[in-house]
């Protein structure tokens, strides 16, 4: 019996044949270190959102990307459709309070694409085969951990952006608007650099993706519920001090009290920073953090064996 | 294509390299040695991921302790252990450091491709690695290290953890990668007789040092000596061995019913038949008996490496 894939005539040539082509060498263009290193950053931002990966992993970021528009949504709805009948002149919720409503799902988001991005790497030791290529060590840390704070930068700034969008549209005072938008944008990115760089550390340091992704979650949730219930204490036993210097542990209170000192926004927590000298230390410990994050990765990945 | 003079490693407890000169040349060079001779940190020396405590070493005209990023460009590398995502599928993750070694995505995703059906992945490329077979697994590291068409591959123990069938299988392809694709290829392994098979030029490594460097065919040479097997009584080959010591031979046994011989002149072989057929022995067998790698390691002291 023959089988139905041989050719039907003998004798003539039969199609849908691979020909071994042998061996072509590539004598093509080739990309400087730049070029290289900015596709790295491109593919990283883009498995952050599953995008280049399972379909599975999709799921989570895509959810909580419309998880953090959804009030957003509602709120530019409301402002755009009722202006006039609730006599609004300013945005519902104000561009530097969202993200501190939003925390949770910003925290879930940070909690599983940091493993995802930086533990995978080191878990299945695929960062021999980025070593052995051109690409230098404190370049991939940098890079990794740009992908990572571009990612929750766009999470944090996509509602903000929405809501701008209606502001604009509900004929709000457009000056106005567009300088708190601006000083949201400046909260959305100290928040990404603080949330990456603290959430990239625990990564690195926790080989086993379920493992940190549990210790992202503890450092992230814990720390700010603990830091509202003292704020909530300070303020309502009058050491509003305490409740500021709380403030600095947890990085949504840390960049909200920032917006605070620098752009004079209404405070989402109960005890922001008064004056000059604690405002300067919420901007020193926000800088210090970041840039002890990047040191401490660096320092760790320099241990990492090829 | 690769030059080491004095290259030293020594680790705070232990020396893994100890003053190596080796010259690797093209075609397929074998780097035989004991686990722990000091195999993966030359790879990783010459890599310039590793730096050496003393000596120097280029490789394709390039200096490893200055040059490291330049000679990764033109190098593949093929690590001893996993290094493969289980949740990427070999096509992403080949096209991904293809891009990762310069080339553009399009050019990437054109040499993936092509180096995946050189190793022989098929449809299976596009499936998650965490479901693949150790042979898969290594085929899809060899696709990575030639995905930026190196000019130089490092392969760190390619068959290792594999069965006899795709052994034969990577060794053929490591053979192929340096005859039939142009590319120079460094291919370690514990197990002698697999480099025997695929290598031009064979370097011994023995607790850091060199051993042996030469071509494979020198290691393969006639020993000027016969291996005789005889049958026909109990002790056939003791009796073989008393004629031909009383006739002037040296001779001596050589296991289970074989003899070696001495080979005097053309006309041993002659002497070597006639005794067997006065004695009234079956001559089974009667080869010149040829050098085996393991034969060096057993001159030159190493009792660690296993012979196939």
């Amino acid at each position: 019996m023959s089988s139905p894939s041989e050719p039907a005539a003998s004798g003539a040539r039969p199609a849908g044949v691979i020909h071994d082509l042998g061996y072509r060498p590539y004598g093509g263009p080739r990309l400087s270190a730049g070029q290289v290193a900015w596709s790295f950053f491109l593919t990283g931002l883009r498995n952050t959102y599953g995008l280049g990966r399972s379909g599975r992993s999709k799921v989570l970021p895509m959810a909580m990307l419309g998880l953090i528009l959804l009030p957003a949504l509602i709120l530019v709805g409301v402002l755009v459709q009722a202006r006039q009948a609730l006599d609004l002149d300013s945005q519902i919720v104000s561009y530097s309070t969202y993200p501190i409503t939003t925390q949770l799902l910003i925290s879930i988001f940070v909690a599983s694409q940091a493993p995802a991005l930086i533990s995978r790497d080191l878990r299945f030791r695929t960062i021999t085969l980025y070593l052995a290529r051109p690409m230098r060590r404190p370049v991939y840390v940098l890079v990794r951990l740009a992908s990572l704070t571009a990612a929750t930068f766009l999470l944090v700034v996509a509602p903000l952006l929405l809501m701008y969008a209606g502001g604009v549209l509900a004929d709000l005072p457009l000056g106005r608007e567009t300088g708190r938008f601006l000083g949201g944008v400046v909260g959305a990115v100290l928040l990404a650099a603080l949330l990456s760089g603290l959430s990239a550390l625990v990564a690195a340091l926790t080989v086993r993706r379920g493992m940190a992704v549990a210790a992202v979650i503890v450092v992230l949730l814990v720390s700010y519920t603990v830091v509202v219930a003292i704020q909530g204490i300070a303020w309502t036993t009058g050491n509003d001090r305490v409740g500021e210097v709380a403030g600095l542990f947890s990085p949504y209170t840390l960049v909200n009290g920032v917006q605070h000192f620098l752009f004079d926004v209404t405070s989402a927590t109960r005890t922001p920073p008064e004056g000059t000298g604690m405002g300067l230390l919420y901007v020193a410990v926000v800088l210090l953090t970041v840039l002890g994050a990047i040191g401490a990765l660096v320092a760790r990945y320099r241990s990492v064996q090829p | 294509m690769i030059e080491t003079v004095g290259l030293t490693k020594q680790y705070p407890s232990v020396t893994a390299l100890d003053h190596l000169d080796v010259t690797v040349g093209d075609g397929v060079t074998g780097l035989v040695g004991a686990n722990g001779a000091g195999k993966s940190t030359l790879i990783k020396i010459l890599l310039g991921l590793v730096p050496a405590s003393g000596g120097t070493a280029r490789v394709l005209g390039h200096d490893v302790a200055t040059e490291g990023p330049t000679i990764r460009g033109l190098v593949g590398y093929m690590p001893e252990h996993d290094c493969l995502p289980a949740d990427a599928s070999a096509s992403d993750l080949v096209v991904h450091m293809g891009q990762m070694s310069g080339l553009p995505y399009s050019a990437a995703r054109e040499r993936a491709a092509d180096v995946l059906r050189h190793v022989g992945l098929a449809e299976e490329r596009y499936r998650p690695m965490g479901g693949y077979s150790t042979g898969m697994k290594q085929r899809a590291k060899l696709a990575q290290a030639l995905v930026h068409d190196p000019r130089l591959v490092l392969l760190d123990e390619p068959t290792n953890g594999l069965d006899p069938s795709s052994r034969d299988d990577m060794l053929a392809l490591v053979r192929k990668v340096g005859h039939e694709f142009g590319i120079a290829v460094l291919v370690t392994s514990h197990l002698l007789g697999e480099l025997e098979r695929v290598s031009d030029h064979v370097v011994v490594l023995d607790g850091g040092r060199l051993l042996q460097s030469s071509a494979t065919t020198d290691f393969l040479h006639a020993t000027g000596s016969l291996i005789v097997e005889v049958m026909g009584k109990p002790d056939a080959e003791r009796l073989l061995g008393q004629a031909l010591v009383e006739a002037g031979l040296t001779a001596r046994p050589a296991g289970r019913a074989l003899i070696e011989v001495e080979v005097r002149d053309e006309t041993t072989p002659d002497v070597v038949r006639d005794l067997t057929v006065d004695l009234g022995l079956g001559l089974v067998r009667m080869q010149e008996r040829h050098h085996r790698i393991e034969d060096v390691f057993r001159e030159g002291g190493a009792g660690s490496v296993q012979p196939v």
